[in-house]
């Protein structure tokens, strides 16, 4: 039965009713909140590992860190940051801004949407919470059989293992959902060729999801029966292939890192078009561009696996692939300095990063080319040198991007426009504290230093070199820290941020800053690429609606996506638990007998089948009631 | 303009200072013909990047200092489309730099897979363990670890494997690294170059060990190969001082049944004969008597994950120094 949902005037809410909000929500918008908070939360913890790291490696045979902690600070830092920081903080603008783009309210299946949100944050909690329980993963975050397996791996790779099959459900479903949503949902007039580049990365990117986390997830389905239930897929003794993990494992991780990339550049084709008061150059070549990645992406994974003496052919195939992919990458950022050509260039905090990303990611994407090169590769893999290239691409091309992208949607999010100032001391201090950490790096992989590392020799030439880089990792942490500091100030601040802050150009500054609850009253008629922008140049001040003033159909909240999350995250603890000699009979009994994992798969379906058989016809928002009320906190 | 200036030559000086630091060893300093030729390709692909990244940061700035918005400009530039020609040069051109790095690319994927005809070069099988590398040389009989004896100016044909969990045979300066899988071989070849003692290392997590599991390539002129390859074919010398000989009782009760001292023979643990010329203790420590005491004591206290047993609390001071003296015979 729906029911009138009061938009306007709304209460001073007491805690619990702003719990229950946040736990029920399925609005686009809260759940981009929640993963770009969630995001902050693991990097943080990310961060301290790697200041850890750092701090370990400062000196020559330093003995703060011991060894078997030293493996699991490296493994977690990197799961974490990978999956839990910067695959939320891309799906937390994905969430945000994709609607908003293409001139829709919400995206395809708000349900699924939450809860691709709980698994992913239930999947990190899992992984973490290892932590606790003093029995981490430290296989790295690449988790090699048999290092990882039954026999010689430790208990906490388990957490790895179901943690990250968790999460990554919650990837595969968000996902699907976007593509549905750019496939179905575009506002009319909205065709392809006309939709913003982060709409177009973004929904690169959700296929990229779609093919390549199946793969791991076979992976990880595999280690875990070799490692739960005696199975011997990877166990040498009995016919297993170790390389097998490998194969798996890099046809998702390869795609994963353009996962991670693809919308970055999404980001900055927006951030470097709107500051530069200029169109993006080259827009056909940009999508194209993109769409060659996503597609070469795919044919490259073995790159990681020259030295694993797969042969020559290979090799040379592989190799030659890699190499490619730095051509369509190449057209991307001469694209994106043709933009910068010929602009009015404004140098915000946001345009700071996204334009420190250019030299920056092109440096990462030579030292990647240099990788490319099979048989020096065997000279580069596993050394510094690697380390110091994917820092390169991930932390000066991904991290710099999120920055941008956060300082630039901001308004359009909280309401709140980030300090500028303090926008600025971030940068200054993060990105010369970045180059200072990951530049010398690529000398001391050359000089012969491996990584993971946890200590090395004194007296071969790499005690200046490690004692800079971690100099430089406390200045990124400063940076780190500046940042937060504002984002704690901008939320004392009162919400009044303009519409249409930065003059931007597309269908997101069309609307209240923050977004009402419905997104658009009425939903645009799109004329052209940069749709906002076609309408300013011809002297309007909003655009025209597609569609009459009426009721609006919104879905309504639910708990099932959280209930469900934890329905996996209790069941995971009962598979990894099964054969621990617990000194309580009956929680071993519990254990033993599978009751606990079996008790959480049933919770999940009963979820399930509460979600298909309960009907939810959502609630109507009326035309009455339509205010520029914003996202309520 | 001036910002932009300072910015610019702090990091010239970084990356100058950087260079400075680093010196050329390890890959810098290529001492074999693989490692040369793998120098070659990594200096080659860094000036076509070079080159490449000169033009892309030249535009770049000069895009962000000549059209910053200057104060009180509120109007609009141009909103230019694209430019066909320049979306083809800046395909093309890179096109043409990638084939041409292809061709050298190819061409040593193809050299460096190539295996040497066993009867032109000396021919190794090596095991990686969790944490030290045992090396056989079935073509003389010969069992040893953690040193790699080798000759001058010579081919080698490593056979790889492992015997636990995946390792990584690297020596920066001779050969770019191959992984040692369990369950699986791989033969790679390398040629060594001048007499010298060049680092190896493990270059894949394999465990608490991991970043202590070095092992030494000790290259030798021709004749001090054949005298050593001859001298491990003999037993050690009988021990002949007292203490020594009390020694070689000890090592029977607790050592033989790991360590064989003669080096046809197998055993769990690296291969001991030859053991007192060798570079390290543990793979990794200078080979004098404290540092094998230390490791007879505590093998943990060395390298971390070390599987060798502790013997502090089984042995005597008077045992310990006796086995010592034993060992140091083991020529």
């Amino acid at each position: 039965m729906a029911h009138a949902h009061t938009v306007s005037a709304a209460p001073r809410k007491g805690f619990w009713a702003v719990l229950k909000d946040w736990l029920t929500t399925v609005d686009h918008k809260k759940i981009a909140i929640l993963y770009l908070l969630g995001g902050t939360i693991f990097f943080a913890i990310g961060g301290i590992e790697a200041l850890l790291i750092r701090y370990q490696l400062m000196f020559p045979e330093f003995d703060a860190i011991p060894a078997q902690t030293f493996n699991e600070l490296i493994t977690m830092h990197g799961t974490t940051m990978i999956f839990f920081v910067a695959m939320p903080l891309v799906f937390a603008f994905m969430n945000a801004i994709l609607p908003l783009q293409i001139g829709a309210r919400d995206v395809a299946f708000p349900f699924v949407n939450a809860l691709g949100f709980w698994l992913f944050f239930l999947g990190g909690l899992l992984l973490n919470i290892s932590w606790l329980f003093q029995s981490v993963p430290d296989a790295g975050w690449t988790a090699y059989v048999p290092l990882s397996g039954p026999d010689y791996g430790s208990f906490g790779v388990n957490f790895y293992v179901m943690g990250l099959q968790i999460s990554g459900l919650g990837s595969l479903i968000g996902a699907i959902n976007f593509i549905v949503t750019v496939v179905t949902m575009r506002a009319p007039g909205m065709t392809f060729m006309r939709m913003p580049l982060f709409v177009w990365t973004s929904f690169i990117t959700s296929a990229l999801i779609l093919f390549a986390f199946p793969a791991i997830t076979v992976g990880l389905v595999l280690l875990m029966f070799d490692r739960l239930f005696g199975a011997n897929f990877f166990d040498v003794s009995q016919g297993g292939n170790v390389v097998l993990w490998q194969h798996l494992f890099w046809i998702f991780g390869h795609p994963e890192v353009y996962i991670l990339i693809l919308p970055a550049f999404g980001i900055i084709s927006e951030v470097v078009s709107t500051f530069s008061s200029k169109r993006l150059f080259g827009y056909s070549s940009m999508v194209f561009a993109t769409v060659l990645i996503g597609f070469l992406g795919f044919m490259v994974w073995a790159h990681h696996m020259f030295t694993t003496g797969m042969g020559g052919i290979a090799n040379a195939l592989f190799a030659v692939a890699t190499m490619l992919i730095a051509i369509p990458t190449g057209i991307k950022v001469f694209n994106w300095i043709f933009t910068l050509w010929g602009g009015k260039i404004r140098f915000t905090a946001a345009n700071m990063f996204a334009a420190g990303f250019i030299p920056t990611f092109v440096m990462g994407g030579v030292t990647g080319v240099m990788l490319a090169v099979a048989p020096a590769n065997f000279q580069f893999h596993d050394s510094y040198f690697v380390v110091a290239h994917f820092h390169y691409v991930i932390v000066g091309g991904i991290v710099m991007a999120l920055i941008a992208g956060c300082f630039y949607w901001w308004p359009k999010m909280f309401g709140r426009m980030l300090d500028e100032k303090l926008g600025k001391w971030t940068f200054w201090t993060f990105y010369p504290g970045f180059h200072l950490t990951f530049f010398i790096q690529h000398f001391l992989g050359l000089q012969g230093m491996p990584r993971r590392v946890f200590t090395y020799l004194d007296g071969q030439g790499w005690n200046t070199g490690n004692l800079v880089s971690t100099i430089g990792a406390f200045l990124m942490a400063v940076g780190v820290i500046i940042f937060l500091v504002n984002v704690f100030k901008t939320a004392a601040k009162p919400a009044g941020a303009p519409q249409d802050p930065w003059d931007g150009r597309t269908l997101e500054w069309t609307i209240p800053s923050p977004v009402p609850e419905y997104n658009f009253k009425q939903l645009p008629v799109v004329r052209g690429l940069d749709a906002w922008w076609v309408e300013k140049s011809e002297g309007r001040k909003e655009m025209t609606p597609a569609e009459p003033l009426g009721p609006i159909h919104m879905p309504s909240p639910t708990i099932l996506p959280f209930l469900m999350s934890i329905a996996l995250f209790i069941s995971a603890f009962g598979f990894m638990y099964a054969n621990q000699p617990f000194d309580n009979d009956f929680i071993r009994f519990l254990f033993e007998k599978y009751v606990i994992a079996i008790a959480g798969l049933v919770m999940f379906f009963v979820c399930m089948i509460v979600r298909s058989l309960k009907d939810d016809p959502g609630y109507h928002i009326h035309p009455e009631e339509l205010e520029g009320e914003g996202v309520h906190q | 303009m001036k910002r932009w200036y300072k910015a610019g030559r702090t990091a010239l000086i970084l990356a100058v200072a950087a260079l400075l630091m680093a010196g050329c060893s390890g890959t810098l300093d290529p001492q074999g013909e693989r490692a040369k030729e793998q120098y070659f390709l990594i200096v080659l692909s860094f000036a076509i990047m070079a080159l490449v990244m000169i033009v892309v940061f030249a535009l770049f700035f000069i895009a962000i200092i000549r059209y910053r918005r200057r104060k009180g400009d509120t109007g609009y530039p141009e909103q230019v489309a694209g430019n066909h020609k320049l979306e083809i040069i800046w395909t093309v051109i890179p096109f043409m730099l990638i084939l041409f790095l292809a061709i050298f690319t190819v061409t040593y994927a193809f050299k460096h897979d190539e295996v040497i005809a066993a009867d032109e070069a000396v021919n190794i099988q090596v095991t990686a363990h969790q944490f030290w590398w045992e090396f056989n040389y079935a073509d003389y009989g010969i069992r040893t670890a953690q040193d790699l004896v080798l000759p001058e100016n010579s081919w080698v044909n490593v056979e790889l494997t492992s015997a636990d969990v995946i390792h990584s045979f690297w020596i920066p300066q001779l050969t770019g690294k191959t992984d040692t899988n369990p369950g699986l071989t791989k033969t790679v070849a390398f040629k060594t170059g001048e007499p010298g003692v060049y680092k190896g290392k493990c270059a894949e997590l394999c465990g608490e060990g991991h970043a202590l599991m070095d092992f030494k390539a000790v290259v030798l002129s021709e004749d001090e190969f054949n005298a050593w390859v001859a001298n491990m074919q003999e037993p050690a010398p009988a021990p002949t001082t007292p203490a020594a000989v009390a020694g070689e009782e000890v090592f029977g009760n607790y050592c033989i049944s790991c360590h064989a001292v003669t080096s046809d023979k197998m055993s769990l643990g690296p291969n001991l004969k030859g053991f007192a010329d060798r570079e390290t203790v543990g793979g990794f420590r200078e080979n004098n008597d404290t540092w094998l005491r230390e490791w007879i004591i505590n093998p943990q206290e060395v390298k971390p994950g070390a599987t060798m047993p502790a013997f502090g609390d089984a042995l005597t001071e008077e045992e310990l120094n006796n086995l010592i003296q034993y060992i140091r015979t083991l020529k």
